[in-house]
């Protein structure tokens, strides 16, 4: 048979079979990949998305370090019961500052992608603290240290920067401002007058209602609290994202 | 001298990590250099215990570079066994924190940071190791050549220890991307890039100095494992460090795009990771154990190209139904079904090479091993096209079935396989006749077996339950059960699925003994298995030296 003497020839060329499974290996993935970061339809259009605030920021760099994507989603699908149970289905637009993304593959907890202001501040500090004495069938792991441990943050205007090379449009105002923004949008007594201009949308309150101390227990609760938030999802329309 | 630039290498290595524990204002980045520190101060010391230096200027004699070179694969195997009871022991662990909560310990020991550490142990731990080790193996036997690049091997062997340690502790230590099975940081990936690359020179540069000019199957599916993982992980971790002293960065994708990366990587570690490289082992080991030529030479180059052609378009049958676009979703869907005939193919070819040679299945366990292994090899590939059929997809995903898919695949397939390797390979590795106890090895390879059924069903009752309890409406249309009660109700299979796991844990502690007194060179008086006494090493093996035949 021809084809198999051909084939001979690949099997006796270590260059030819190099090169041949390279050129396999790479046409799935540019031909799926690719046209996403051209075509245009790929993230709709949308009103109210704004880069993460310093805290938000520092607390979903703790909802990734604890490994919380493992047990939860962040992707709501369109079907009928979750959209009741969790809300509007997720769109990729809210999720276009997220690097990287959090969309999760299994849910041994519930989707959080819309968890922000369903729950009260208060819930969260003790179902954090001791998951099972909110929801008695729980069985999410405890998380009370977070509320004894500052956030270790040096400076966190080099994360809003690094943010800002890889694509999110931090203003340069914004990271001027990282570190007193950071403190005080968990201090309802501070000056918060810039912290609300630069960012809509924001809760400005002291989240585990501990004054003395910005926990990371604070930095957490405030990324839960804006989670599917900032949409305005009355003003999107289905028709005009078709993709 | 030798060991000596060794050592003064991993000696000043340890000093820039004390260096960089010193500079570093980033707590986490500190804790991780100092754990490095300690590692390769320990190095430095071995190393410099074991520098030679002649006397009087006399000449060391030179290291024999005659035969093939084993002393790497015999560590390999070791380390193969040793991250193999590691990864399954979490694998236990966080099974039964799941059942029993209580068993988490903030924060270090929660189940966010001990689950990376379990996969990343059984995938890259065990199954790289179990990879890097066979395939040093049979590149050298099928090309009649020794290891290319002298002590580049041990150097691959030992840069990928380090790789895991410093996974490992990083994930305890709150270090990860949170990329799935991508999980280590940017200064690991780093690493591991260039490990990786020593491993394709190494592994290559035996093809190019073979004795036999045709290149054997095995070796194509190694070779498309290699390049293929390399570039996945170049692409998928690309990212920008905070500081060059800082622990954390943030990837170049986001939301859409990097959810596609994301899971175009981790579909493929599957593909590539823990197939084509897996099934470089099958076509060797196989044919080896059960004294017979591959099945079909046809085959094997049709479903090769196929299958490396094919899994690369599979990833997005991980995002059904999410934001990411439709045609992206279908298109994944297609390929992974067509992903069903090649996967197959393979089966096929390894099932079919027993053709004439059923009978020794009576008295080889290990033979029977290869055998198990390739049925759930077929059975969890016909699993995967049809849970990324879109509609069974809305009921199965993000739920435990897709838990109980993946280790039908990985305990079952790549558990087995490399079961079956190690038997085959430590008798010859170590110039014993035989194994220490034939009987052991149907002891392990029917607690790992009872184990997988048990944990795979379970898991399908688990995950349709959870599917089903989700999208459950009463007569009025409202919701019928809250989420925690979907929680509650999987209890009972979390429990079982931690007793499978157990079964399949107990299995490898069982082979550990057992490879330990091969190694000793004991022999177990027992009746031999069907009455007919087989000797593991009766196995012809052309080409090689070093081996003793029974």
């Amino acid at each position: 048979m021809s084809f198999l003497e051909k084939h001979k020839k690949l099997e006796r060329n270590l260059s030819l079979l190099f090169v041949g499974s390279l050129v396999a290996v790479l046409i799935g993935g540019i031909v799926e990949i690719a046209p996403l970061f051209y075509l245009k339809n790929t993230i709709e259009k949308v009103e109210g998305m704004r880069p993460y605030t310093p805290l938000e920021l520092a607390g979903r760099n703790i909802y990734v370090r604890e490994g919380c994507y493992l047990c939860h989603s962040q992707m709501i699908r369109p079907f009928r019961d979750e959209v009741e149970r969790y809300g509007h289905y997720s769109l990729a637009a809210e999720s276009m500052y997220d690097h990287p993304f959090q969309w999760g593959s299994k849910r041994t907890g519930p989707d959080l992608a819309r968890v922000g202001g369903r729950y009260s501040d208060e819930w969260h500090v003790q179902h954090l603290k001791n998951p099972q004495g909110v929801v008695p069938q729980s069985i999410m792991p405890s998380y009370a240290f977070l509320a004894s441990a500052p956030v270790e943050i040096k400076d966190i205007a080099k994360h809003l920067k690094v943010n800002k090379i890889v694509g999110v449009p931090y203003s340069d105002e914004m990271i001027e401002n990282a570190m007193a923004d950071m403190a005080v949008q968990a201090n309802p007594d501070g000056d918060t007058q810039g912290l609300e201009e630069r960012y809509a949308k924001i809760s400005i309150r002291n989240f585990d209602g501990d004054l003395k101390l910005l926990s990371e227990m604070d930095a957490l609760i405030a990324y839960l609290q804006m989670l599917g938030t900032l949409v305005d999802l009355k003003a999107y329309s289905q028709d005009e994202n078709l993709r | 001298m030798r060991n000596l630039t060794e050592a003064v290498i991993v000696g000043l290595a340890t000093f820039l990590a004390f260096i960089a524990a010193g500079l570093s204002d980033d707590a986490l980045f500190k804790a991780h250099a100092w754990v490095l520190c300690v590692i390769l101060l320990a190095t430095t010391i071995v190393l410099l215990r074991r520098v030679e230096i002649p006397a009087n200027g006399q000449a060391l004699p030179p290291t024999d570079t005659s035969g093939y070179m084993d002393g790497v694969i015999r560590y390999g195997t070791i380390a193969t066994l040793f991250w193999g009871i590691t990864g399954f022991l979490v694998g236990v662990l966080i099974a039964a924190q799941l059942a029993w909560p209580e068993l988490n310990i903030e924060p270090y020991f929660n189940f966010g940071r001990l689950r990376p550490l379990h996969t990343s142990a059984v995938i890259f731990a065990f199954g790289g190791n179990a990879l890097i080790c066979t395939s040093f193996y049979v590149v050298q036997r099928t090309c009649r050549a020794r290891l290319f690049g002298g002590k580049l091997a041990w150097f691959v062997f030992w840069g990928y220890q380090l790789f895991i340690v410093m996974a490992a502790t990083g994930y305890l230590l709150g270090a990860t991307q949170s990329k799935e099975y991508a999980e280590p940081e940017w200064y690991v990936d780093i690493w591991l890039t260039i490990v990786w690359l020593a491993y394709l020179v190494v592994y290559m540069g035996t093809i190019v100095k073979r004795k036999e000019p045709h290149i054997y199957v095995a070796n194509w599916f190694y070779l498309s494992f290699i390049i293929t993982v390399a570039m996945l992980h170049l692409v998928n971790n690309a990212a920008v460090p905070v500081s060059l002293l800082d622990a954390k960065s943030y990837g170049v994708f986001s939301g859409v795009q990097d959810a596609l990366v994301q899971w175009w990587y981790g579909h493929n570690a599957v593909g590539f990771f823990l197939t084509a490289g897996f099934l470089g082992m099958m076509y060797y080991f196989v044919p080896k154990q059960a004294n017979r030529p591959v099945f079909s030479y046809r085959l094997s180059i049709i479903h090769f190209w196929a299958l490396i052609f094919l899994y690369i378009w599979a990833g997005p049958h991980h995002l059904h139904y999410t934001a990411l676009p439709d045609w992206a979703q279908n298109l994944g869907m297609v390929f992974s079904i067509m992903l069903w005939m090649p996967s197959w193919g393979g089966m096929i070819n390894g099932l079919m090479t027993l053709q004439g040679a059923w009978d020794k299945l009576r008295t080889d366990p290990i033979l029977r091993m290869f055998v198990i292994s390739l049925a759930f090899y077929g059975m969890s590939t016909f699993e995967g096209p049809m849970m990324s059929i879109k509609t069974v997809n809305s009921l199965s995903h993000y739920t435990d079935w897709t838990i109980g898919h993946v280790h039908s695949g990985a305990l079952g397939w790549n558990g087995m396989v490399t079961f079956g390797a190690l038997y085959y390979l430590v008798p010859k590795l170590w110039n014993r006749t035989q194994l220490y106890s034939l009987r052991m090895v149907n002891w392990h390879l029917w607690l790992a077996t009872v184990g997988i059924v048990i944990y795979a069903s379970v898991l399908w009752v688990a995950g349709i339950t959870q599917g089903l309890m989700w999208r459950e409406f009463d007569s009025q249309g409202f919701l019928v059960n809250s989420f925690v009660e979907s929680v509650a109700a999987i209890h009972p299979e979390y429990v079982m699925r931690t007793f499978g796991g157990l079964l399949y844990l107990s299995g490898a502690l069982i082979m550990a003994y057992n490879i330990w007194r091969t190694i000793r060179g004991d022999v177990r008086e027992e009746t031999p298995i069907g009455g007919i006494a087989i000797h593991t090493s009766n196995v012809a093996e052309k080409g090689t030296p070093s081996t003793v035949t029974g």
